[in-house]
């Protein structure tokens, strides 16, 4: 029963996948290009050389974590749109402590790694506390954090001793904490900047799943989030577990920002607006069917997508299509009885009700 | 009590089902039942919960499509396809969950669907509490128009429910379970109100699992069990052990057995309880109340007295405003809900899809909802699942829960099931205080004996109970000692055995000593 | 002194306008039941569809009268599309509503950089619109002169135009017929299925003017407090007038204060950032003043309310 739920589930979600695609074709083609030639580069783009291939693990690291972080909380009842500020926070404070503290590698990484993530937290802890305290829903509070997030690095790296001279962003990190791997650079070349994100991502997934489904704290958190009432009758404290969900969240979104900074871009830059890793990353969630290894995979998904898909311009598509197809996917994964309706439809079965 | 009868016509039939059949996949709901009601008439529909009433009666309200069968109104053929056509062909329908919206006033309730309009689309109010008045007036079913129903009592939430019927010209009335939150003097109004009605030339058809009330009230029963019609009875020739018997299939015992016992010593203590709901009014004030070992104490009480709020301050989930509240001496006021439990108190909450249970976990999962922390369930931070799966085998087998597999989720589970399994988990607690509120709403009569069962075994193991329930039947039946609520007071306690059902309702209605 | 309380009350009114259309529209959509967090998306794609389609029609027709209210009405019509989309996963296939909202999100901002690269090229920024094609300003003849009332009142069509809707829409949907079925449908959809209002039908038409509202929205930011469409332009302003509507306990003239309190946070910000003021703040930190000030109004604001009893909550017929 519980094994047949699985697999429709995920039927629905190769379904959506295979739509959203299709109504990209269907732009594609209406707006005057050859849809099979488009995606055939997009598909060289991912694949044809170890160095693409490189770059969209790179591009889907990032993507792990910030979906983990929204998944997470929707495990919990709780919708994080928070995650992008929580990034922002965490990628700040990567550049500050990677600039400013002079530690041998094998003390910096971790330092600058872990602080970034304890800073995170608590920055998702503040809209766990508002909605539990005060009852701010947590969706109007994590969009007012976010921008709050993207102002607060604004304003520190506009300081005259974070601030790169000549540049808008902060002077680059310091090489001890740095988590490139160089020797994979012969392969894929030094311009690809090949890092331990993506095992810090995997092993962040396995780690939320066995929190989530192994322990006593994954229980409550998950009792709480089908059902709170329950729960406080239980004896569950559901105050608290907002508030630690949140940080949990708030540090799987900061690790993302401080991967990004310690294995990317070695700073962090002055925004004009938000870069959409959070907001990429309630797709990823959603994708992911909510589930730490869906998060994965739908991550892999999404980074192709949008790595391979920017080859699409080579034809003069403008690359906005692959948002279009994206969420196209999310819009078939919201509304996944349509299949149902379909299959019904062609079966010349009246659709059943599941009630009485 | 001599009750006029109706004013039946049995000239005239109004309503001719037809080998009515309607399946949900393949589950048959109802199987090939007929149906016939008089002009003028009461008609009863008695069954049990689950036995396809309420499926019968959205047929013929135009909620659903029959797989099969036909529907005669007045002769003439009708396909009901929604709502709107059984309406226009004068059928209303009260449902046992009042259709009503809650932030709109009477008289917007009333009219919602056939609006008065002036010139501009706007709503004519003033018409519409006109023809409220005037209707409530016709029918003697007074309301004020102007009241918003989430301030107005459980019977008037029900005037207005018929009366939205009446306002659209309803000739057949069905009534789902209209007595169910009805004090006994209110049931008597309401009985009245139906006599009323057929004596003005319309014809009910009342849908119900009592049998008193169908003795008092209607003058033909037709009895469904199982999706199948059993049998058509004149009410006045069969009484209720027979209808009872019919019901269920076999002979019942509604008594429930209990062994002689002497309470123990006070286990649960309230003084001066005052305790606020949401909207800062005192639905409690200054309750004295005591349970003992070896008993159960019974709260009646109309729904909305208090109860509420003083189980959700007894269990930790509503801060008490003054008062006191201590179990075998300790004091547990505005302890949390975790300390409240630890300190022996279970609770079968009333809403047990929505307090009960984890509807999206598994039976496994719910089975250790207060003792995940505890050893065997967990070691440390870490679930010790083999531990959980062997304990939930051991209680679905001991409490006969089905289908036997702690690996379906809860949502799949029968309300009966899900019930055995807060049940199982409640009483395995072994608590010193046992609270049940409203324990078999909506179960069958096998699950009903099953919780009455549970709950007198834990008395009789010397335990103390405190049950809630809206149903005089139920706490009388199963009760030893019973305390009447009213505006948040105790008014009164008698003894389950000397007492009479007049004499509570007297006191439920506020009528009692203090 | 004067002079700038006008401009911090001119200022006020033009930020706050954006963010009403966009509350408004939730207004409608979630009084009927149907949460809609993708006003982000609708707004994004009016902006667009308003200020490309004003351009083209600008090329094509000459400048007329009408090409700045047909490009307005277009962005409406934009908005509308993606409400219905948003509208049939809802509503018809009973999707998770804030899933949905989310595709609309995506959807919107990628249909409209799509189109703006397809037809401009580049970035998805679309040209200028002359100053005379933009949305009129109606009062500009008789304040021209009045420096001080014309920086209060000389706003965009667009402006009077919303804060009318606020009082239309309080009439629709508290005093018109349709008005008490959609809320009906919103609080209780079964009791006014079962008085044969059809609910589907209801939540569709209020999904839609939702959608549309929004379009109008996106369509006042690029036709009016400035004169083309690029990326960043809406950026989180349908998040806003998302919080707004929250905060503004689900009724128009609620969303209206929230939307004006996000205004005159914003006017102020922009005031002490002049350098006429000569404040030595970073214009990062006046930056965050309007979100900083609405959390600490959400968390003393506490009595939390709840909004329309069915919202979120998809229908199905003939489910008990």
């Amino acid at each position: 029963m519980k094994q047949k739920i699985i697999n429709e589930t995920f039927l629905f979600t190769i379904l959506a996948i295979v739509m959203g695609l299709l109504v990209g074709a269907v732009v594609i083609f209406i707006s005057g290009y050859n849809p099979i030639e488009a995606y055939g580069l997009m598909i060289k783009g991912i694949f044809s050389k170890p160095k693409y291939i490189a770059r969209t693990i790179i591009r889907a690291t990032p993507l792990i974590l910030t979906g983990l972080s929204v998944a997470f909380a929707f495990r919990t009842g709780l919708f994080n749109i928070g995650a992008e500020g929580q990034f922002i926070i965490g990628a700040l404070t990567a550049a500050l402590l990677g600039y400013f503290i002079q530690l041998p590698m094998i003390l910096h990484v971790p330092i600058v790694f872990l602080g970034s993530v304890f800073i995170a937290s608590l920055w998702g802890a503040m809209a766990g506390y508002m909605k539990a305290k005060f009852g701010v829903h947590e969706v109007i509070a994590t969009i007012m954090l976010n921008w709050i997030a993207l102002y607060t690095s604004n304003y520190i790296i506009s300081l005259e001793k974070v601030k790169m001279p000549g540049s808008e962003s902060s002077y680059d990190i310091q090489e001890t904490a740095r988590m490139s791997i160089d020797w994979f650079k012969g392969i894929v070349g030094a311009s690809t900047k090949v890092n331990f994100g993506m095992v810090i991502a995997v092993l962040a997934s396995i780690l939320i799943y066995y929190i989530l489904f192994k322990t006593t704290l994954g229980y409550e958190l998950r009792a709480v989030g089908y059902n709170k009432d329950a729960a406080e009758y239980g004896g569950i404290h559901i105050k608290r577990n907002i508030i630690v969900s949140m940080s949990i969240a708030g540090a799987l979104a900061g690790a993302a920002g401080a991967v990004h900074v310690m294995g990317v871009s070695y700073r962090a830059s002055t925004l004009a607006a938000m870069e959409g890793y959070g907001f990429n990353g309630i797709a990823v969630s959603l994708i992911g069917n909510n589930s730490p290894f869906g998060v994965v995979l739908s991550s892999f998904l999404f980074g192709g997508i949008t790595y391979g898909g920017a080859n699409m311009q080579l034809l003069g598509i403008p690359t906005e299509v692959i948002n279009i197809v994206i969420g196209s996917i999310v819009f078939f994964v919201a509304a996944y009885r349509i299949f149902q309706w379909i299959t019904i439809f062609f079966n010349h079965e009246k659709p059943q009700k599941e009630d009485r | 009590m001599d009750y006029l009868k109706s004013h039946i016509d049995l000239n005239e039939l109004v309503i001719d089902m037809r080998k009515i059949t309607k399946k949900f996949g393949d589950f048959v709901a109802n199987d090939c039942i007929d149906l016939k009601v008089y002009k003028g008439e009461v008609h009863a529909l008695l069954g049990e919960n689950g036995a396809g009433k309420s499926t019968l009666m959205n047929i013929l309200y135009g909620l659903y499509t029959p797989t099969n069968g036909e529907i005669y109104i007045k002769g003439k053929k009708v396909d009901i396809k929604n709502p709107n056509v059984a309406i226009h062909h004068g059928i209303g329908m009260v449902h046992q969950h009042f259709m009503l919206i809650k932030p709109f006033t009477v008289a917007e309730n009333i009219i919602l669907g056939i609006e008065p309009i002036t010139s501009f689309y706007q709503l004519n109010m003033k018409k519409a509490i006109e023809d409220v008045e005037e209707i409530s007036k016709k029918y003697g079913l007074y309301v004020d128009p102007r009241a918003k129903i989430e301030d107005i009592s459980v019977s008037m939430q029900q005037r207005v429910e018929i009366l939205k019927a009446l306002y659209r010209g309803a000739e057949i009335l069905i009534l789902d379970e209209p007595t169910a939150v009805l004090t006994p003097q209110e049931i008597k109004e309401l009985i009245q109100i139906m006599r009323n009605l057929t004596k003005q030339g319309k014809s009910i058809l009342l849908i119900t699992h009592k049998l008193k009330e169908i003795k008092e009230a209607a003058d033909f029963c037709t009895i469904i069990r199982r999706g199948k019609k059993i049998d058509m009875v004149e009410v006045s020739k069969i009484d209720e052990n027979q209808l009872a018997a019919m019901m269920v299939g076999r002979e019942v015992n509604f008594k429930v057995h209990k062994e002689e016992k002497r309470p123990g010593k006070v286990i649960l203590q309230i003084k001066e309880l005052t305790v606020e709901d949401n909207r800062g009014i005192s639905t409690v004030k200054d309750l004295n109340l005591t349970v003992q070992a070896g008993e159960v104490l019974g709260i009646a009480g109309v729904d909305g007295n208090g109860q509420t709020e003083l189980i959700e301050a007894i269990t930790g989930l509503r801060k008490a405003k003054s008062g006191q509240i201590l179990i075998k001496d300790y004091d547990i006021t505005n302890k949390t809900p975790r300390e409240v439990f630890e300190s022996g108190i279970s609770n079968i909450p009333e809403d047990r899809q929505k307090h009960g249970l984890v509807l999206d976990f598994t039976v496994y999962e719910n089975m250790i909802l207060e003792n995940f922390r505890k050893k065997p369930f967990s070691k440390k931070f870490k679930l010790q699942k083999e531990n959980i799966i062997n304990f939930s085998k051991k209680l679905i087998e001991e409490f006969d829960i089905r289908p036997k597999d702690e690996n379906n989720l809860a949502r799949s589970l029968s309300g009966g099931n899900q019930q055995k399994v807060i049940i199982a988990r409640e009483v395995t607690n072994d608590p010193e205080l046992l609270i049940a509120v409203q324990p078999t709403r909506g179960l069958d009569v096998g699950a009903i004996e099953f919780v009455h069962k549970s709950l007198v075994d834990q008395r009789n193991k010397n335990k103390a109970v405190l049950l809630v329930s809206f149903e005089l039947d139920e706490i009388m039946s199963v009760s030893d000692r019973i305390a009447v609520i009213y505006e948040g007071k105790i008014v009164g306690i008698v003894d389950a055995k000397k007492t009479t059902e007049n004499e509570l309702g007297l006191m439920m209605a506020g009528g009692g000593y203090k | 002194m004067l002079k700038d309380i006008a401009f911090i009350f001119g200022t006020t009114f033009m930020y706050a306008t954006p963010l009403l259309y966009g509350a408004l529209g939730g207004v409608f959509s979630e009084n009927s039941g149907v949460v809609n967090i993708g006003i982000e998306g609708m707004m994004t794609i009016g902006a667009f569809s308003g200020a490309a389609s004003t351009f083209i029609l600008l090329e094509l027709y000459g400048n007329a009268l009408w090409v700045p209210w047909a490009g307005f009405l277009i962005a409406g019509l934009a908005g509308c599309f993606l409400a219905l989309l948003h509208a049939i996963a809802c509503i018809t296939f009973r999707a998770d509503q804030v899933v949905s909202g989310i595709a609309i999100n995506f959807l919107g901002p990628g249909l409209a950089m799509f189109l703006g690269g397809r037809i401009f090229g580049g970035s998805g920024t679309t040209p200028t619109i002359p100053l005379e094609a933009k949305l009129i300003r109606p009062f500009d003849t008789i304040l021209k002169g009045k420096p001080l009332l014309g920086m209060m009142l000389n706003q965009y069509i667009s402006v009077y135009i919303v804060f009318s809707l606020v009082g239309i829409s309080w009439y629709i949907l508290y005093k018109t017929k349709f008005g008490i079925r959609l809320r009906a449908v919103g609080e209780h959809p079964k009791a006014a299925d079962t008085l044969g209002i059809n609910v589907y039908q209801m939540r569709y038409i209020a999904v839609l003017i939702s959608g549309f509202l929004s379009g109008l929205g996106g369509a006042s930011l690029s036709m009016a407090i400035i004169a083309n469409f690029r990326p960043t332009l809406v950026s989180g302003q349908g998040f806003i007038a998302l919080a707004a509507m929250i905060f503004g306990k689900w009724k128009p003239q609620g969303a209206m204060w929230a939307c004006l309190l996000f205004g005159v946070t914003t006017a102020l910000q922009i005031y002490l950032g002049s350098p006429a003021v000569g404040l030595k703040i970073s214009t990062h930190l006046l930056s965050m003043i309007p979100y900083i000030i609405t959390l600490i109004v959400l968390m003393g604001f506490v009595g939390k309310s709840s909004g329309p009893a069915a919202n979120g909550i998809p229908y199905e017929k003939g489910k008990r």
